[in-house]
């Protein structure tokens, strides 16, 4: 936490540059690669903000992208109906910076009220969308945080799937046709701007007296009740934050695709969130980002791999040495539920506190799971 | 702190049976009984992880019926456990410091503006957090995970958590159990130290008949829910009723 605000700070500045230079040129030359890194920025969003509820509170939620869709939707709304007119507002004719800026015709090219008010647009909207998946969190979570371990995860579950199932019936929300948000606003700046609020926020309440009481909720309720900590409301508010989050990921990945559908926010989207903590190590906020990082690079690795020769080549080669017939390897590489799987399960039997996560507290979990 | 008639039941079992109990300022009061004869759930219900099915619990003339644990923590009653309840992926320091969390003076938006007040209160709950440990000479194993100390050092430092809390009573739930007669030799000093110098009530679960008699000033026997004496040691120690439950007819 010591370095985290001067690092944060000077991360956000080279992005500002970036942005400011690079961020168009490159994504016309690069699309893929830019592609990738908003995923990656997203994605941090997601499994950072997860993780102060699994990792940091020790509950168990697997209704991310529920509160996902919640924000993705609402921003996309939002940006149909709303920001047309804040864009107008700031840059239309009669607009509040193209008056300000009409003497000095030396900034013309740059466009700058344009571009200043599609990021207001982008940042207003973002905030929109948190703030009702912050507002769906709550609704959720207040009866449901009573419950615990397993029973959460099915509440939650189930909360994610009604989302889905509403979103489904709601005409005004596309239905099964889907939506389309216009505005693609979103650009790495903003993308990593907000992963690194939510890094800033996750790292600053964990690193407090009033933060610990998130790790004393996971290491033991009945004592943290004791100490005089009230662990429902702090259970709330990691729920909260983390919805919050969730959802200004859901606000970035509408303004990035422009399209959203009701099956990208499926059971399968809050389980890749879940396998990014996991992976990552439970309450370890690097280890998650570093799998975050890793679980969306490494389909694309595995999608350019399945489609070299070699991949063929190899299966011939294999089976006539075995003399058994396999099921095709390009599919299995392609398909990242079934490596997820492999490497949960390879992941759990050699380190299951994670790539990062800490030693001491996953032993007590295992044995406190084999004394019960 | 006092008990008014309290009577606590699970469905068809009395476990707690018309309790009345007064505890003064500055008293070291023990409670006493048989296994299973209700110890715990009057700890439980005192700290609110019970609720009284009959009667009242006040604290210094305030009911503490209905509130929550953390809430009755907050009035000044702190608690140990019978098997040891730390925050176990925390370090010790952080342990005690955990327990500063109740009189926080800031909230979350401080700890992310992280200002002048919010270091400064830290500061402070880092040093009374150190004076603490130090207290009970745990101050060497600030940066160790609680769950690697030594299994009495595991003791004392929930002694140390509760007391982090600023309670007005203390109630150590079986301090001595799986202790050697030196350690509990210890222990009875500590909890004596303990009181005069935080100047609190203690009231003793135990379980070892020379721990109690050896500190407490009175003593409550309880059996089958059913408070079967009271007294100072001598009288209990030649009770005839409390023999009987303890070493039967």
């Amino acid at each position: 936490m010591k370095y985290a605000r001067t690092i944060l700070a000077v991360f956000l500045f080279l992005l500002f540059l970036f942005a400011l230079i690079g961020e168009r040129p490159f994504s016309a030359h690069f699309a893929y690669y830019y592609d990738i890194l908003i995923n990656i920025g997203i994605n941090i969003i997601l499994a950072v903000s997860l993780n102060l509820v699994n990792g940091y509170t020790g509950q168990f939620s697997l209704g991310h992208a529920g509160f996902m869709a919640v924000g993705a939707y609402a921003a996309g709304s939002w940006a149909d109906h709303l920001s047309p007119g804040l864009i107008n507002f700031i840059a239309g004719p009669n607009g509040v910076l193209t008056f300000v800026l009409k003497p000095f015709p030396i900034l013309q090219p740059l466009g700058l009220p344009t571009v200043l008010a599609d990021n207001a647009a982008l940042v207003v909207a973002t905030l929109f969308g948190g703030l009702l998946a912050a507002v769906a969190g709550l609704a959720v979570g207040i009866p449901s945080l009573r419950l615990r371990g397993d029973y959460l995860a099915i509440v939650t579950l189930g909360f994610g799937e009604i989302i889905r199932t509403l979103i489904l019936n709601i005409d005004f929300l596309g239905a099964a046709r889907g939506m389309s948000v216009s505005g693609t606003y979103t650009n790495i700046f903003w993308t990593f701007g907000f992963a690194a609020i939510a890094i800033y926020i996750v790292l600053g309440l964990v690193n407090s007296t009033y933060g610990r009481g998130f790790l004393t909720v996971r290491d033991d309720e009945v004592a943290a009740e004791a100490m005089g900590i009230n662990t429902t409301k702090y259970k709330v508010i990691a729920f909260v934050v983390g919805a919050f989050f969730a959802g200004t990921a859901g606000s970035l990945f509408a303004h990035y695709t422009g399209y959203l559908t009701p099956e990208g926010f499926n059971f399968f989207k809050s389980v890749d969130v879940v396998v990014m903590v996991i992976l990552g190590g439970m309450g370890s906020t690097v280890g998650v980002i570093l799998a975050a990082v890793l679980l969306t690079i490494l389909p694309e690795l595995l999608r350019a791999l399945a489609h070299t020769d070699f991949v063929p080549a190899f299966q011939r080669g294999l089976e006539g040495v075995i003399k058994i017939h396999l099921p095709p390897l390009q599919g299995l590489l392609e398909n990242r539920l079934i490596l997820y799987s492999l490497l949960l399960i390879l992941l759990m039997l050699t380190r299951p506190q994670g790539l990062f996560g800490d030693l001491a507290g996953s032993r007590r979990r295992v044995a406190s799971s084999a004394s019960k | 702190m006092k008990v008014d008639r309290c009577t606590i039941r699970f469905g068809g079992l009395t476990a707690v049976s018309n309790l009345n109990m007064a505890i003064g300022n500055h008293e070291l009061v023990g409670l006493i009984g048989p296994n299973g004869a209700g110890k715990t759930t009057v700890f439980n219900m005192i700290t609110g992880v019970y609720q009284p099915t009959e009667g009242d619990i006040f604290l210094n003339g305030e009911r503490l019926n209905g509130l929550k644990p953390f809430h009755i923590t907050a009035k000044g009653i702190a608690r140990t456990f019978q098997n040891i309840r730390l925050f176990v992926s925390l370090t010790v320091f952080d342990n005690v410091r955990a327990a500063f969390n109740l009189h926080l003076k800031h909230g979350p938006v401080h700890a992310l503006t992280r200002g002048g007040k919010f270091k400064q209160e830290e500061a402070e709950i880092a040093a009374q957090a150190m004076d603490l440990l130090k207290i009970f000479n745990l101050d060497r194993f600030r940066d160790v995970m609680c769950k690697s100390l030594p299994y009495g050092d595991q003791r004392r430092l929930e002694i140390v958590r509760a007391l982090a809390t600023k309670p007005r009573l203390l109630l150590l739930d079986e301090p001595a159990a799986g202790m050697n007669p030196t350690e509990k030799g210890a222990l009875m000093t500590l909890i004596e130290f303990i009181q005069e110098k935080f100047d609190i009530s203690v009231l003793l679960v135990e379980h070892d008949m020379r721990v109690v008699m050896g500190i407490c000033k009175r003593i409550y026997v309880l059996d089958y829910g059913i408070t079967i004496a009271e007294g100072p040691p001598d009288e209990i120690r030649r009770d005839p009723k409390v023999i009987q439950a303890y070493l039967g007819e």
